[in-house]
């Protein structure tokens, strides 16, 4: 393929789910890339340098040029290496996934966030407030987005919004597990568990 | 000659920024489109039907079927009808359009909102919190991947972040003049300046943004409204 990108970095840190975003495009894409972990209690140089506006992970560096934001970055991966394709072809589609796909970081990781830093009743309202919200998605994505085929809300192969439940998966259940508490309902969200549960399955997900 | 539009339809608010993205890149792309205004106090059975998740304008209907959010319209006109495309080419260009995008309604939005909303007493803090955000824009434009280039982010012609960020820029004349306090300094923040000057100088940016004593009628009813409830709370 013509103007292949030669030099690719990936800025992140293990348990950030939208650095395993990230990491899974890539590796699903088959884009050979350097990782470089960094340490949020004391961040390189080099992060605060290509992310000044965030000073976040991940940062994807093409060819020395950085890109950040989570979505920014899927977007860019989808846009330049083009198989397997995580957004549909159509128009119309593509605004549905791009619609679910915010909703997650409006509706779902605000609400994370409170349930991590917070206490009592404020806690127990961030809880219902994702559990609620999670299901907004669910049926929603199932109504617009999902033709029964495959694990995936894309069907048998992952899309943008499979990639980004997906890297969801492992920071929700330990969240559960610390604080003790129901997030994720199976019977109530069947599409988005069996597309999380298959997405940690996946070999690329998996592997190293 | 207008390309055919077939059944388009924009359900908005004359007062919403977000509805502005919208309206304006229509006009860029010469497309025709029934409007509707949305009384956002009484929300139409259409708006809460084809917008459920959020009860928010603006929402594209084409076909009878809806798009939502404002950044995401832009994507599926410019998917749909590519000519005049407001996004740029390079994947690199898009990336960049779509995180600064994303920094206007994360970061430099809300900055504003929060002076609008800040108590005579706290208007300090929100001011500083947008001079450090037009900060960032500021050194993008002079240092960044726009430097030097062109005259608006889109090339020559404006794009889909001059749209956005402009479409909302205006609110800081109008906050300035209803606050009171200063936002842009143009010594302050030179490239911004003359580049919002630009923007507002496009024949379609200025058919579509409503005029200024309209806007600023409009702030001081908000603003009236929310120091009377914060009265009665105390």
């Amino acid at each position: 393929m013509a103007d292949q990108p030669k030099e690719v970095k990936l800025y992140g840190h293990g348990f950030s789910g939208y650095c395993t975003m990230v990491n899974s495009a890539l590796k699903l894409k088959g884009v050979a890339f350097e990782y470089v972990e960094e340490d949020l209690q004391n961040k390189s140089e080099a992060l605060l340098r290509l992310n000044p506006v965030y000073k976040k992970v991940p940062v994807l560096v093409v060819d020395g040029e950085p890109i950040a934001e989570s979505l920014v970055i899927l977007q860019y991966i989808d846009d330049v290496w083009k198989n397997p394709p995580l957004l549909p072809e159509d128009p119309y589609q593509r605004a549905k996934v791009r619609f679910w796909a915010d909703y997650v970081y409006q509706k779902l990781v605000p609400p994370v966030y409170r349930i991590r830093t917070s206490e009592g009743d404020a806690r127990k309202k961030a809880e219902e407030e994702f559990r609620a919200n999670l299901i907004t998605l669910e049926d929603g994505v199932r109504e617009e987005l999902w033709s029964a085929g495959g694990s995936f809300i894309n069907g048998e192969k992952p899309g943008l919004l499979d990639v980004i439940m997906g890297s969801c998966h492992t920071g929700l259940k330990y969240l559960e597990d610390v604080a003790g508490v129901k997030l994720v309902e199976k019977d109530r969200t069947p599409l988005l568990c069996s597309c999380m549960e298959a997405f940690v399955e996946l070999d690329v997900v998996k592997g190293p | 000659m207008a390309p055919p539009s077939d059944d388009l339809k924009l359900l908005g608010s004359w007062a919403s920024s977000y509805t502005h993205r919208v309206q304006l890149a229509l006009k860029l792309k010469g497309l025709a489109f029934e409007y509707a205004e949305e009384d956002l106090a009484d929300k139409s059975p259409s708006l809460l039907l084809y917008n459920p998740v959020y009860e928010k304008v603006p929402v594209l209907l084409h076909r009878g079927r809806p798009v939502l959010e404002s950044v995401i319209i832009l994507h599926y006109l410019d998917e749909t009808w590519p000519e005049v495309p407001l996004m740029p080419a390079d994947p690199y260009d898009r990336a960049l359009a779509r995180f600064w995008c994303h920094f206007v309604d994360d970061k430099l939005g809300p900055a504003v909102g929060a002076v609008f909303a800040s108590p005579s007493d706290g208007q300090a803090a929100a001011v500083e919190q947008v001079h450090e955000n037009l900060r960032l824009v500021e050194r993008e434009l002079r240092e960044g991947a726009f430097a030097g280039r062109r005259r608006f982010f889109g090339g020559d012609k404006i794009g889909v972040l001059d749209i956005v960020l402009g479409c909302g820029s205006y609110w800081l004349a109008v906050f300035e003049e209803v606050m009171e306090v200063k936002l842009v300094d143009p010594e302050a923040f030179p490239l911004f300046h003359s580049w919002l000057r630009d923007f507002e100088e496009q024949e379609e940016v200025k058919a579509i943004i409503p005029a200024i004593d309209r806007l600023l009628e409009y702030a001081r009813g908000v603003r009236q409204m929310m120091l009377g409830l914060s009265t009665r709370q105390q």
